[in-house]
């Protein structure tokens, strides 16, 4: 699906032939016609809003009195810790988090691919469960099951002689916490993904990789992760824009707590636009999450096109 | 390879895939337990093992305290009106760019992939001023409007739609039919698989919707199910036993649709995902 090979084709193009002339007119007509709905949504609720929340990054609000600020709200955000400290969360969910959910979903996607393997249906059923859940209704279970007193996660490793945790009130426990949910809700959703990159490689690769002798961990370094190369990278790197863009599950787990140990960049442009109302620098940390996120879609764009040149 | 795997390997496969699998589904039986105890039972020690009797107290008090049932309302209200109009707005649209070629195409495509890689968040604040300016807030069609039109889902269906031979399409315009009408008897039908799909994935993200739904709705009254839960949680005396229940009964359709529709789902949830 590849937007560039798509965009080449022109399956739709006009017949030559008889009245080429009438029969543009009427495609062009219709064609118009057929986007117009999404062409104008798109203008109004997007368009629009985003050069107004780019000038509005240039905005500052001073007794009442919104004006021209120049690059303010810039040099505001440099030197805001907090836009720093959310940025570093996001990055420690990308250090950590996003390894691990790969990690075990490619290793759930290899056992789940393997010709031996019974109940493949039900397994990979139930693996993928968490992914069905909303995103509010899952972070609520796992603010329920960390509580510190009384809950059933601190009950269960109790039962092998570990001490309650207070889970959400501990800077360090609480984003294992959060790594933890997040886990738990995505590791099915890549697994099926890698699955399915699974499934594309052709028997032929592996049947020959096993002529040539090499084993399973040879096969797996050599044939499987070079041919998974572009899955590994869509889901490492949507992952990663995931964790930027994350809100749902902190807000409801931690509310970005404790000590701001949970902040993302998001929940820290709520807090600064909806709750301190200062639309002007909510825009700039928007701006600033445009670019860092842009980088990383850049990145994937280079990444997988590189292969296939 | 397959046929050398170890009985050693194989057991090991299959204890991997069943810590997981219990791993996947203590969350669930968690809901489920919590949801039929009380809230003090929830927290005992030892926890319950099994779903107790008090299912229809906490649903009582849930409907008490949150009106659970308008919001169920509001929520399958603003998901199935969103869900109908991105459908025909996303299938349009996708119909146009894989069989019109119309003067401006090239640039409503670069516009479209422009919309997939800045993050929404970045419209959070203007919107807000948009349906503060027009006197939207806290209605249904302020939650509904801004993110109907969407790139998966137009790219999705340009892609049903590009394989539909041009050859048919000509056919139905010798036998004296319009545009219109050849999209939707002769076009459309075929594409009911990917136009399943993408119903499935479409309602579910708006069921999930918390966000923008938070930012918009403000009255009780006008609350979706997220919204809702999440005011449960800043009280003072946490219902822990409701907010399972709330939390069970948003997940149950999700639930149900995933195992009646499993292959659109899946299709659905990974469509603008998996390359190739």
């Amino acid at each position: 699906m590849s937007a560039a090979t798509a965009a080449g084709r022109r399956s739709g193009a006009p017949r030559q032939g008889r009245r080429p002339g009438a029969l543009e007119r009427r495609t062009s007509r219709f064609g118009w016609f057929f986007a117009a709905p999404a062409v104008a949504l798109f203008g109004f609720f997007f368009a629009y809003p985003l050069v107004a929340s780019l000038m509005q990054s240039f905005q500052v609000t001073q007794d009442g009195v919104t004006g021209f600020g120049g690059l303010a709200n810039y040099e505001k955000l440099a030197g805001d810790d907090l836009v720093w400290l959310s940025l570093m969360n996001a990055g420690i969910l990308l250090v950590f988090q996003v390894p691990l959910m790969i990690g075990l979903a490619l290793l759930l996607a290899v056992v789940l691919n393997q010709s031996w393997l019974k109940f493949r249906t039900t397994f990979r059923m139930i693996h993928f469960l968490p992914a069905v859940t909303t995103l509010v209704a899952y972070s609520l279970v796992f603010r329920v099951m960390l509580q510190a007193d009384g809950g059933v996660i601190n009950q269960l490793i109790g039962v092998v002689g570990i001490p309650p945790i207070d889970w959400l009130n501990n800077p360090f426990w609480a984003r294992v916490a959060l790594i933890g949910s997040i886990t738990w809700r995505w590791t099915g959703y890549n697994m099926v993904l890698l699955l399915a990159g699974l499934q594309g490689i052709p028997k032929e690769q592996y049947e020959s990789a096993a002529l040539d002798g090499a084993t399973g961990w040879r096969t797996f370094r050599h044939v499987v992760v070079p041919q998974l190369r572009p899955v590994l990278i869509f889901t490492s790197i949507t992952s990663t824009i995931g964790a930027l863009q994350l809100f749902d599950e902190n807000f409801i787990l931690t509310g970005g707590g404790p000590s701001n140990a949970t902040l993302t960049p998001v929940l820290y442009l709520y807090r600064v636009g909806f709750r301190q109302f200062d639309f002007g620098y909510a825009s700039a940390i928007a701006w600033l999450l445009v670019l860092v996120i842009g980088i990383f879609s850049i990145a994937q764009f280079w990444l997988m096109r590189d292969k296939e040149a | 390879m397959e046929k050398q795997t170890s009985g050693l390997a194989q057991a090991l496969g299959y204890l991997f895939l069943l810590v997981g699998a219990v791993a996947s589904i203590l969350p669930f039986a968690w809901m489920l337990i919590s949801a039929t105890h009380t809230t003090a039972d929830v927290f005992a020690s030892p926890p319950p093992i099994l779903p107790g009797d008090q299912l229809w107290a906490n649903l009582v008090r849930l409907q008490e305290t949150t009106n659970f049932a308008q919001v169920c309302l509001n929520s399958a209200i603003i998901a199935v009106l969103y869900t109908v109009f991105s459908a025909a707005v996303s299938a349009m649209c996708g119909y146009a760019l894989a069989k019109y070629r119309f003067r401006g195409r090239g640039l409503v495509l670069t516009f479209i992939l422009i919309t997939m890689m800045i993050p929404m968040q970045v419209l959070l604040v203007p919107l807000f001023q948009i349906m503060a300016s027009l006197g939207w807030i806290d209605t249904f069609q302020a939650v509904i409007l801004p993110f109907l039109a969407n790139a998966f889902g137009i790219f999705l269906m340009r892609q049903a739609f590009e394989s539909f031979p041009d050859t048919l399409i000509e056919a139905a315009r010798i036998d004296g039919s319009g545009d219109i009408g050849i999209f939707f008897r002769v076009v459309l039908p075929v594409a009911r698989p990917q136009l399943a799909a993408l119903v499935i994935y479409t309602f579910m993200s708006q069921w999930n919707a918390f966000i923008w739904p938070l930012l918009m709705l403000n009255t009780e009254a006008n609350y979706t199910i997220p919204v809702a839960l999440n005011t449960m949680v800043g009280l003072s005396r946490v219902d822990y036993s409701g907010l399972m229940l709330g939390s069970l009964l948003t997940t149950l359709p999700m639930l149900l649709i995933f195992v009646i529709f499993q292959k659109q789902f899946v299709a659905g949830l990974l469509g603008g995902a998996v390359k190739e």
